[in-house]
């Protein structure tokens, strides 16, 4: 297994932070997990995949066949790239390890939009054993179809180390989604996965993660972004199966004029399931535009759900937007909205608003005729697609089947 | 038993939070035939048709409700609506997320596809709303024509029409006029029509476009006065409803 080769300095920082708590989410005991993994071979046909293992793919919106829709496909199972495949011309597809080899530039890419000592695990993605995709659109390249990559976690007890670095280069058009999903076994298990997107002047990203875990596995996405000028990112997340413990807090940084991050994220918790999801906007150039908008939806688990939007240049505006819906009794949502000003002429606004379905609402559509379970299920769909405006039409399929999936659950 | 009487109502008695509202009322309305309910505010005109179509929190402590000659009171709000009973809402809720073009193909059942939810939201000059969350940032003149489009698309044989006017400009009037009047079925010859209305009016301004049989005034939960709608209207424009209260004692 290639050891991710890093400039110096980093290692004695992320030492000093080895044992330091994250700011949020429990504290997770690492030496409770295994940090190594083996080797696993490379597969040039997907299709020879087992087929629990595709099903798993599937789920989380990665087409192991026929990906005639999907620029390129990276899959890394544990701490092994297992394919890798570049479809289109302008983008690249490769292991990080690789990447670094490949390109000396990219050293001034790593842990900078991720500080490396953010916390305990930060720090062991840079000490430990770890893999991750470098994705890349090349100036001024638009590419159509997203790029699909698969984080597999496979081995029991396993805690895997993820540094993805992203870079959407000037006036350049990318869609990925990321799928992270888990062997359906009932084991412990840790993901880590450590993600820096750039996204150069006028260029556009749109990045969609889907998670499906099990009830055992904790997972800590460590997530920052940097938008240069007229540059757009939008990041949509989807998590609506069980997990243990899920705690992440993405940061992006507007830092050139009018660059526009937007944050949509939907989440239901089952009864069990802890989860801590916030996204930060920072907006410090004259026109940026930041927007963060949430569904959360627990059936008896807990959400803490937070946005903080923070405007420090002139005429920036934000708006966050949190709504939780209580259908479990033993369900807790928590919402923290937060905004801060630095300077006059920012205009930032928050609503947030969590309870369970208004009865006049169900009423209403059951006097035109719907029976009260269809009235409910009408509502909780209406409430989640409003989470995720915006996508491309191939990955709004890709998020709308999820979600109809998973209300067969729900009711 | 009169199986021609579509609804029927017999020494009905309310109670909202614990209060009762409306005290002995009756009234049939018979297929085909439309009347109207004035009464001021508070009277009891929505607490009447919330009763009818069954919300558990107004709750009939006496009387009886038949529907086609059925007794309705067990039923739940979405048997009554699938049994023919439809309901204009005075103040309906928003509902985010559900757009009203769901909604309408919803009502419609069997019926719906892309163009039949389309020709009747032309015909309420609602097309532009199609994708617009339930009623989420209506006027208050286009959630009246957003009521209607999904009372079309429900096709009730009664129709409860609370306050189908208020807050519709001049120009709009008629055309809630023309909606009302589809929605009754008004141009099938009146023998052998089915389809019937009850309409709450303050300013009895629809009256100038829909046709109505009878007209019923409620005050203080009672129905004190039956007859001539235009009649009737005339007197309390006249009179006020102190001249009905008299009739009360
Ligand atoms: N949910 C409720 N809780 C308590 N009181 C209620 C409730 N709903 C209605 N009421 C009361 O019942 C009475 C009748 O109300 P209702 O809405 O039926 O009047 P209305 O005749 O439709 O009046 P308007 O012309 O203003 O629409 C009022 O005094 C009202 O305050
Ligand atoms: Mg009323």
């Amino acid at each position: 297994m290639r050891h991710v080769k890093k400039p110096d300095g980093f290692e004695e920082m992320a030492k000093a932070a080895a044992n330091k708590p994250a700011a949020f989410g429990e504290d997770i005991d690492l030496n409770q997990f295994v940090h190594a993994s083996e080797e696993l071979p490379y597969e040039q046909e997907l299709a020879l995949l087992p087929e629990e293992t595709k099903r798993q793919m599937l789920q989380v919106g990665v087409v192991p066949e026929g990906g005639d829709q999907r620029a390129g496909t990276f899959i890394q199972m544990d701490h092994s790239v297992v394919h890798s495949l570049v479809k289109q011309e302008g983008v690249e597809v490769m292991g990080i390890g690789q990447a670094v080899e490949k390109y000396d530039w990219l050293a001034d890419y790593l842990w900078k939009a991720v500080a490396v000592d953010t916390d305990k695990y930060t720090a062991v993605v840079e000490l430990g054993q770890s893999n991750g995709y470098f994705i890349r659109a090349l100036p001024g390249s638009k590419v159509v179809y997203p790029v699909q990559a698969c984080l597999y976690l496979s081995k029991a007890r396993l805690a895997q180390k993820v540094h993805n670095i992203v870079i959407a280069e000037e006036d350049s058009e990318l869609h990925i989604i990321t799928g992270c999903t888990s062997a359906p076994r009932g084991e412990p298990g840790l993901h880590i996965g450590v993600s820096e997107f750039y996204v150069k002047r006028g260029a556009r990203l749109t990045f969609t993660m889907i998670h499906n875990w099990t009830p055992e596995i904790a997972v800590r996405p460590r997530t920052g972004i940097i938008v240069e000028g007229d540059g757009v990112f939008i990041s949509n997340y989807v998590i609506l199966k069980p997990v243990h413990s899920l705690q992440m807090y993405p940061v992006a940084r507007c830092t050139g004029e009018n660059a526009i991050v937007r944050f949509h994220s939907i989440l239901i918790a089952t009864p069990g399931s802890s989860m801590d999801v916030g996204s930060k906007v920072l907006l410090e150039a004259r026109g940026a535009r930041g927007e963060i908008v949430s569904r959360a939806i627990t059936t008896g688990g807990t959400i803490t759900a937070r946005g903080y939007i923070e405007g420090s240049a002139p005429d920036v505006k934000g708006h966050l937007e949190c709504r939780g819906l209580i259908l479990g009794g033993s369900g807790v949502i928590y919402a923290i909205p937060e905004l801060k000003g630095t300077i006059p002429g920012v205009d930032l606004s928050h609503e947030a608003a969590v309870g369970k379905i208004a009865e006049e609402e169900i009423e209403y559509l059951m006097i035109r005729g719907l029976t009260r379970d269809e009235a409910i299920a009408a509502i909780v769909r209406g409430f989640l697609k409003a989470g995720i405006e915006g996508l491309p039409a191939e990955l709004n399929a890709e998020v709308q089947r999820a979600i109809e999936a998973s209300e067969k659950t729900l009711f | 038993m009169d199986t021609e009487n579509l609804l029927e109502i017999k020494e009905l008695a309310v109670e909202v939070g614990g209060k009762e509202i409306l005290h002995h009322v009756s009234l049939t309305v018979k297929a085909g035939e439309t009347h109207v309910l004035f009464g001021p505010n508070g009277s009891g005109k929505t607490t009447l048709f919330m009763a009818i179509m069954g919300l558990p929190k107004y709750r009939v402590t006496r009387g009886s409700i038949l529907f086609k000659g059925r007794d309705i009171l067990g039923l739940s709000i979405d048997e009554r609506a699938r049994l023919g009973i439809g309901l204009a809402l005075q103040k309906p809720p928003v509902v985010r997320g559900v757009k009203i073009k769901d909604i309408v193909a919803t009502c419609m059942k069997g019926r719906a596809s892309e163009e039949a939810v389309m020709r009747l939201a032309e015909k309420a000059n609602m097309v532009e709303f199609l994708d617009r969350e339930v009623n989420y940032g209506l006027s208050g003149g286009e959630t009246k024509r957003s009521e209607l489009l999904q009372l079309l698309a429900q096709e009730p044989e009664l129709a409860l029409l609370d306050e189908p006017e208020s807050g519709v400009d001049l120009v709009n009037m008629a055309l809630i006029g023309d909606l009302i009047n589809e929605l009754l079925h008004k141009e099938h010859p009146i023998r052998g029509r089915k389809h019937s209305g009850l309409i709450i009016t303050h300013t009895g301004h629809i009256l100038e476009y829909v046709r109505a049989r009878t007209g019923y005034v409620l005050l203080d939960g009672r129905i004190v006065c039956e007859g001539d709608p235009l009649e009737i209207l005339e007197t309390i424009k006249r009179k006020g409803y102190e001249e009905c209260r008299k009739c009360a004692m």
